[in-house]
């Protein structure tokens, strides 16, 4: 028989049953959309969280108290840095550009109506460069205002709108620790980190008054430095330590009680972590991709299945075993094609739709659609073909008698 | 009887066991039978007599334990799957108690089938459907599904169907079972007609005497082997 005589035969079957077609077409459908959706959202998330870590400024360290331990943490109870610490690392530390304290702690800030709790940074005026960050909205904090101990600070977006709204914050005053502090700048807003923290919850004012007036110590908890080129990163790296291991006294083959990490461990460290959040990921697609392919290979067997008697009737007319197989391929070829790929689209339309949603960037994963969509056609066709063979090969009383 | 030339089917001392074990049923105990081309044969016989078994083996629809079938004296064992679908495609037409009419599918279409799997041109299909089923008095009725159709207008879109690749034999399996008296008549005068006037040799399955009287030669069965062999009982 003529390959246009099938198609013909197999299209009309189609269309005589069209609710049967729907729904195992809406098999594959939804078993090609679940698995794009997942898989793309899953690649989003792994782009922002890198995304978001080399716009944090690759070439910047981290000094921290306490020896290393583990995936880049620190431990308790070593010895802070000082004032001299930190000037001298400037000092003697070719490779290092800048260096900026990073004190930090939770505090009650206060306006005349409003009353929040945020993050309160003690901050060298290099802070704002090192962590490439700008100020949208008057300025950030100078050499001036550091050495003066001078009650100024800078703030973050969410302060700025749940604390002034509409108003504008530049030179009103507003209460932090008890100390009345004059706002001179507001940050560039950033969002949610990775981890969902807002980076816009917070204010920063200068080192010293932070020390002074607020701590009543003038000790560092953590500095961040940055290296003078991208290159330069081990170098500085090699450079810090064996300074602050001379300025720490720190005998030949003991270990360091401090830790510089740089941003290349904690993008390796995130990766790890997306790593593992792209494999759960694919677990669940290839869940869901196994619970789709049984779906639809239950709907084709049951609609192969209940139409033996119709496959007993062409027989009877004089239908080859091959006419039977070319038209329920066809008609098996036709349904998971067109379920493919209306999957695909509308796992692409959701995967879209997920990442405006999530605020995630949007990627469509094309080997894990081509592979949903590869999977459920030949999974498809196998079972739509497969028992259509047995029944084309019984003799025709045995399928015309087939309940 | 014009003494016919040599039998059209013949069916040498055939056996048909269903199922396995101890629950095995002997259908047919060595059944021989011959049926010439033109005849009308009535096959009648209690349920369980091996009737249907027997007709089914006639159509190859179905294959028997042992003994041999012949069709114009070659053997149907030695045939292969297509040279079978062939013959049941251009040698026989079915009709059949239930119709066996695809669902949801119109008449015409379901009259052009047997021209499908011959390969005949659509223009043709159409053309010779549409002849086919005005013949059995369904003109103006092509694009009716089946579940618009009456008992009797269904079974003869299953005489159309029968007809349409203008096969020798029609092989009808208690083709007015399902039917009432008045469209049993109607439906038997068609076949009588068919019978007579086109030379069609016809085998039918019933277990109405009066639906055996319309046939030449009257065939009974009783527990898988021929009892009588006669001709017409009412002249």
């Amino acid at each position: 028989m003529r390959l246009v005589t099938t198609t013909g035969l197999a299209v009309s079957a189609l269309l005589r049953s069209k609710l049967r077609s729907l729904l195992t077409t809406l098999g594959v459908v939804i078993g090609v959309a679940a698995v794009i959706v997942m898989q793309s959202m899953g690649a989003g998330a792994t782009a922002m969280v890198t995304g978001e870590l080399s716009g944090m400024g690759s070439n910047m360290l981290m000094l921290v108290p306490g020896a290393t331990q583990g995936m880049g943490g620190a431990s308790l109870g070593a010895p802070l840095f000082t004032r001299a610490d930190l000037e001298a690392i400037v000092r003697e530390c070719p490779a290092v550009r800048s260096a900026s304290v990073m004190n930090v702690r939770s505090v009650r800030v206060v306006t005349g109506d409003e009353n929040r709790s945020t993050n309160l940074y003690g901050v060298s005026p290099t802070y704002l460069e090192i962590r490439q960050w700008l100020t949208v909205m008057g300025r950030s904090l100078t050499d001036e205002d550091e050495r003066q101990g001078a009650k100024v600070c800078v703030i973050g977006e969410t302060n700025r709108m749940e604390l002034f709204g509409s108003v504008d914050p530049i030179g009103a005053e507003i209460r932090v620790h008890d100390m009345a502090c004059t706002v001179v700048g507001v940050l560039e807003p950033k969002g949610a980190s990775t981890f969902g923290q807002d980076q816009d919850d917070l204010v920063l004012m200068p080192a010293s008054t932070y020390g002074r007036r607020i701590m009543g110590d003038d000790r560092i908890g953590v500095m961040m430095l940055s290296a003078a080129a991208e290159d330069r990163i081990d170098e500085a790296k090699a450079q810090v330590e064996s300074l602050m291991r001379q300025r720490r006294r720190i005998l030949e083959g003991e270990d360091n009680d401090f830790t510089v990490r740089d941003m290349r461990e904690l993008i390796a460290i995130m990766g790890t972590i997306t790593g593992v959040l792209t494999s759960l990921l694919a677990g669940v697609a290839a869940i869901s991709l196994l619970v789709g392919g049984i779906g639809i290979m239950n709907i084709m067997l049951v609609s192969v299945t209940e139409r033996t008697r119709e496959i007993g009737i062409r027989l009877a007319l004089g239908a080859r075993a091959r006419d039977i197989l070319s038209q329920f391929l066809v008609e098996a070829v036709v349904l998971s094609l067109t379920g493919g790929l209306l999957g695909l689209v509308l796992g692409a339309a959701g995967s879209f739709a997920a990442s405006r949603v999530l605020d995630l960037p949007f990627t469509l994963p094309a080997q894990a659609a081509a592979l949903a969509v590869g999977v459920s056609v030949v999974v498809g066709v196998l079972f739509g073909v497969f028992p259509a063979r047995k029944a084309a090969h019984l003799r025709p009383i045995e399928a015309l008698r087939f309940e | 009887m014009q003494a016919p030339r040599a039998p059209l089917l013949s069916l040498r001392k055939i056996t048909k066991i269903f199922g396995e074990g101890d629950a095995t049923v002997q259908a047919l105990r060595g059944v021989d039978l011959d049926i010439y081309p033109g005849e009308f044969v009535a096959i009648m016989g209690t349920s369980g007599s091996g009737k249907s078994t027997a007709m089914n083996i006639l159509g190859c629809l179905d294959a028997p334990t042992k003994g041999q079938y012949l069709v114009e004296g070659i053997p149907v064992e030695s045939l292969s799957g297509d040279v079978l679908a062939a013959l049941r495609n251009d040698r026989f037409g079915f009709v059949f108690q239930g119709f066996n009419l695809l669902p949801r599918t119109s008449a015409l279409d379901n009259v052009e089938l047997p021209l499908v799997y011959a390969d005949v041109s659509a223009s043709e299909r159409h053309v010779r459907a549409r002849r086919a089923l005005a013949e059995v008095g369904l003109a103006g009725r092509e694009r009716a599904h089946p579940n618009q159709l009456s008992g009797g207008q269904q079974q003869r879109v299953a005489i159309a169907r029968a007809l349409v690749n203008a096969p020798e034999v029609l092989l009808a399996d208690e083709p007015t079972g399902n039917l009432d008296t008045r469209t049993s008549a109607e439906i038997m005068a068609l076949l009588v007609a068919l019978n007579r006037d086109r030379g069609i040799t016809i085998v039918m399955v019933t277990h109405d005497v009066g639906i055996a009287a319309y046939a030449g030669r009257l065939v009974t069965f009783r527990d898988g082997l021929i009892i009588s062999d006669q001709p017409r009982l009412a002249a």
